[in-house]
């Protein structure tokens, strides 16, 4: 009897096919974690057939990698993900097998083949929305003025290995106090419901550890103002992308990919 | 009217709540239909957290078999974590369902699924958010009738003051049965009210309305009599028996949670019942007979369940998976058709029989060995004996040995601790045992990494068992028992290591104790500690042992019963039982005569294939067993996520990848 344990002869696929896609967390099943998001996916790459390569060894994953997932309660517009897969798919037939498969609210929006470089790396930056109380509006365009007057601004939060302080300010790269006007530029199954009156907090934060959230932007206009906000409606991730310092904007991700996959 | 969705109201507050996904529903399979087009609506409640709580099985197919009918809606709520129940307090949120997020106060039916006598106090949480009275007496036409089933309905009586109705044994067809007297009822314009609809109920025989049955109690505590103080209801309310489980494949449509629960795989109930015997189940008492799904009902359900989930593990349920008439054919046609496809499925396997350790080889040809589960329950022969869990220790020892043989690397092995007739010895036996099963595995496998895990639980004795008129072991004594075991364990040298030791104290048993064999005065404990802040008591860190003392010395001040006359006392043959008008099937004399033969140490053969030993199920539901084998063979066949598979896959030559 062999001394190692072999792992039984699967004859694993290789992943003959990596694809990314967006995908959108909306209305209650912004209450997601991201590992509920997981679990969602992988059964709903069972559900609608896809052939994902599986990793060997004893307990096989699916080729599924994630990267930057926004946190529990917030809603997005702008999810990565990346599967390969052991037979080659038509994206835009995943795309649409992966939507009907995975619970409405959890909803994948464009699919590309995977060019060269890492997904991750793409990710640099965000674009969020967090809709305020419009009553509330006064007390935060001061906050706002006190926040980006301030050039550091430590907020607590509660982690794993206990409370941690650090800077948000230098990740905040733009932040204002919109009210846009209802219904204009309100993307199809978004999540701020501009119907109620609201204020609109645009904010954008630059990537890095630990990620900036929209919440600790929220503790910092607090601590930089001293103001009891009152608790926002909603937060919405817009878009994250490639973060462009001299224009000031968010990329999209998936562009060199989809540049790719049209020359070749 | 319809019924306003909470969800407005609840939604700012859930960014404060710990796993807020487990309150908004909209689980794939789910259903939420229209409130006015339905004439009859329950609510169905399992009285724990949503992660233990989803999973349930007979939720689930209670929930699907109503939603099926399009003049019945069901929804579901479950209990809602004490963070949850202060926001909601504060907010004055009554307690809501998760699919239509409707209060529950507004349905026509609650019904609760016990599974375990520790949600009782959950289901007082449950009532008093949505706003119902806790004791029955106090509700009016307004509120839902307030309902039990599961198996701690076959003695309901410490929550009978709560309870407007409880239903024994298997639910798919009563429910609907019930539901019809109620649409009769509310036709009719709800003739009599509220006291009119019960006493419907409970004339049709198969449903127990605790409020028209009176109890009479003797000078010292023990029960006189119970009987009806109404004419026309019957003196005993009888269980409900489906009789054909092929006609009710369910689930269809599993639920899929978004939250993480207990149990993340597709069961299939291979079959229902079990006759084995082993006197302190109460499940394999009440849910006699034996009957079983066939070989082709399992693999559609099995196939079906996967599709329609993406669940990636079956499990195949029962109360004793091997004893299933053709589980040979089964392992092998579900192992053969989900070769090679991450599918994986798993037995829990319970006997102790070198046969099922083949079984589990074959059901993990695609899957990783890591651990094989058997239940000798009892440390020595004797106790064996005693339980009638009849495997010899030389059985055990070569069934582990096939299973290290095999390449499994760890075995666990459950016991119970604080049976009938136990002494030190008998539980000191499971360290010599633990320690054989060590040394067998190392010399089979010739390898020293291998594990045994045993698991050891209270024994509680439960009504409808050989076991209800016995005195349960105290607390002290357990623990006792338990510590002496795990010194035996730690101090040897040579295989301590290599055993793993899991129990938990004695203390929760004793208040377990007290809710499967309480009467109706128990009622008065539960409320007192529901009172004081009891919320999950099946949770160790929320139980309090001390607050359910606390709350017995007071409530039953002034009565000649206590906690210890409830638990630790021995009841003599002809004691009235809470539940002696609640009619399992089993004959009380069979009960009996099974009791003294256990005490002689004199065992009894499983009834499925040894003549009848008359306990009194069969003929007195007019019920039998049903078991195979069929001779039928289960075909592989080509998945439908295969045939979608087609629909994703790129048109050949569409792009070269080289």
């Amino acid at each position: 009897m062999s001394r190692t344990p072999k792992p039984p002869d699967r004859n694993t696929p290789p992943t003959v096919q990596r694809l990314r896609f967006r995908y959108a967390k909306r209305g209650r099943l912004r209450f997601t974690s991201h590992r509920d998001f997981q679990r969602a996916l992988e059964r709903a790459v069972r559900r609608a057939g896809v052939p994902i390569a599986y990793s060997a060894g004893f307990s096989p994953h699916p080729k599924i990698s994630y990267a930057g997932a926004a946190p529990t309660g917030a809603a997005s517009e702008a999810e990565y993900a990346e599967l390969g897969v052991a037979v080659r798919c038509d994206p835009q037939a995943l795309r649409a097998g992966l939507d009907a498969a995975l619970p409405d609210g959890l909803d994948v929006l464009e699919v590309v083949e995977a060019g060269s470089g890492a997904l991750a790396d793409r990710l640099q930056a965000s674009f969020w929305e967090i809709a305020c109380p419009v009553e509330a509006a006064g007390d935060l365009a001061s906050a706002v003025e006190a926040f980006l007057a301030r050039d550091v601004v430590e907020v607590e939060r509660l982690t794993k290995n206990g409370l941690r302080v650090f800077d948000i300010r230098d990740a905040v790269r733009r932040l204002d106090l919109t009210r846009p006007e209802p219904a204009a530029g309100a993307p199809s199954g978004g999540t701020t419901d501009l119907s109620i009156p609201c204020a609109i907090l645009q904010v954008v934060v630059r990537h890095g550890t630990p990620a900036v959230r929209p919440d600790d932007v929220l503790a910092g206009l607090r601590l930089a103002s001293g103001l009891e906000l009152p608790p926002p409606h909603r937060m919405t991730r817009r878009s994250q992308g490639p973060w462009d310092e001299e224009s000031g904007t968010v990329g999209d991700p998936l562009a060199p990919d989809r540049d790719a996959s049209v020359t070749s | 009217m319809a019924v306003e969705s909470l969800f407005p109201r609840l939604e700012p507050l859930l960014p404060a709540v710990q796993k807020p996904i487990q309150y908004v529903g909209g689980e794939l399979n789910s259903t939420v239909k229209e409130w006015d087009s339905t004439q009859v609506r329950w609510a169905l409640m399992y009285p724990d957290a949503y992660e233990v709580g989803l999973p349930n099985q007979g939720v689930q197919i209670l929930y699907e078999v109503l939603n099926e009918r399009d003049w019945i809606l069901a929804e579901r709520t479950y209990s809602v974590w004490p963070d949850m129940e202060k926001v909601m307090r504060d907010n004055a949120i009554p307690q809501f369902t998760v699919d239509g997020h409707r209060p529950v106060g507004a349905f026509d039916l609650l019904g609760v699924s016990f599974a375990t006598e520790l949600g009782y106090t959950n289901l007082l949480t449950a009532l008093d958010l949505a706003g119902i009275p806790l004791e029955a007496c106090e509700r009016t036409d307004e509120h839902p009738i307030v309902l039990a089933g599961g198996h701690s309905a076959f003695n309901p009586e410490p929550i009978a003051d709560f309870l407007d109705a409880a239903v024994l044994g298997d639910g798919e067809e009563v429910v609907l049965a019930i539901s019809e007297v109620v649409r009769e009822w509310k036709a009719e314009g709800s003739p009599g009210g509220r006291d009119e609809l019960l006493f419907r109920l409970a004339v049709s025989g198969g449903v127990y309305v605790p409020k028209f049955y009176d109890v009479d109690y003797l000078p010292d505590g023990r029960i006189k009599r119970v009987a009806p103080n109404r004419s026309g209801v019957p003196s005993h309310v009888v269980k409900h028996t489906l009789m054909d489980l092929d006609k009710w494949p369910y689930p269809k449509q599993p639920l899929v949670p978004l939250a993480e629960t207990v149990h993340e795989r597709f069961s299939v109930e291979i079959f229902r019942g079990c006759t084995r015997g082993c006197r302190f189940c109460q499940a394999g008492m009440i849910t006699r007979p034996v009957r079983e799904r066939n070989i082709s009902t399992i693999g559609e359900m099995v196939q079906n369940g996967v599709e329609a989930s993406g669940f990636e593990e079956v499990g195949l349920l029962s109360l004793s998976s091997a004893d299933h008439s053709e589980i040979g054919e089964v392992a092998k046609g579900l192992a053969d058709r989900y070769e090679g496809s991450n599918v994986s499925l798993s037995l829990p396997s319970t006997r102790v029989d070198a046969f099922n350790v083949t079984l589990a080889n074959e059901l993990s040809r695609n899957g990783r060995r890591s651990g094989l589960t058997f239940a000798p329950e009892g440390g020595s022969e004797r106790l064996r004996k005693v339980i009638n869990k009849m495997v010899s220790e030389d059985d055990l020892i070569r069934t582990v040995a096939t299973a290290y043989a095999n390449g499994w690397r760890q075995v666990k092995l459950y016991f119970m601790c604080g049976l009938p007739t136990e002494t030190d010895e008998d539980v000191l036996a499971i360290a010599d045992l633990a320690q054989r099963v060590i040394a067998t595995g190392r010399e089979v496998s010739g390898r020293n990494d291998i594990r045994c895990t045993v698991s050891i639980g209270g024994f509680v004795p439960k009504p409808h068992t050989p076991f209800q008129w016995a005195a349960q072991e105290s607390w002290e004594n357990v623990d006792s028992r338990l510590s002496k075991l795990r010194s035996a364990i730690r101090s040897d040298r040579k295989y301590g290591k290599a055993i793993g030791l899991r129990y938990h104290d004695g203390q929760p048993s004793v208040v377990e104790g007290l809710l499967s064999r309480g009467d109706r005065r128990v009622g008065r404990v539960i409320r007192s500690v529901w009172a004081d802040g009891g919320r999950f008591d099946g949770w160790s860190e929320h139980f309090s042992y001390d607050r359910w003392v606390k709350a017995c010395e007071e409530a039953l001040a002034g009565e000649p019963v206590d906690l210890d006359w409830y638990t630790t006392r021995e009841r003599g043959e002809t004691e009235v039982l809470p539940w002696d008008h609640l009619d399992a099937g089993l004959d009380r004399e069979w009960l009996w005569e099974d009791w003294q033969d256990s005490l002689d140490e004199v065992e009894v053969e499983d009834c499925r294939w040894t003549p009848c030993f008359d306990c009194g199920v069969c003929p007195q539901m007019g019920t039998e067993i049903q078991v195979g084998p069929t001779g039928q063979k289960m075909l592989p066949i080509v998945g439908v996520s295969q045939t979608r598979q087609a629909e994703l896959v790129a048109p050949a030559g569409s792009r070269d990848s080289g």
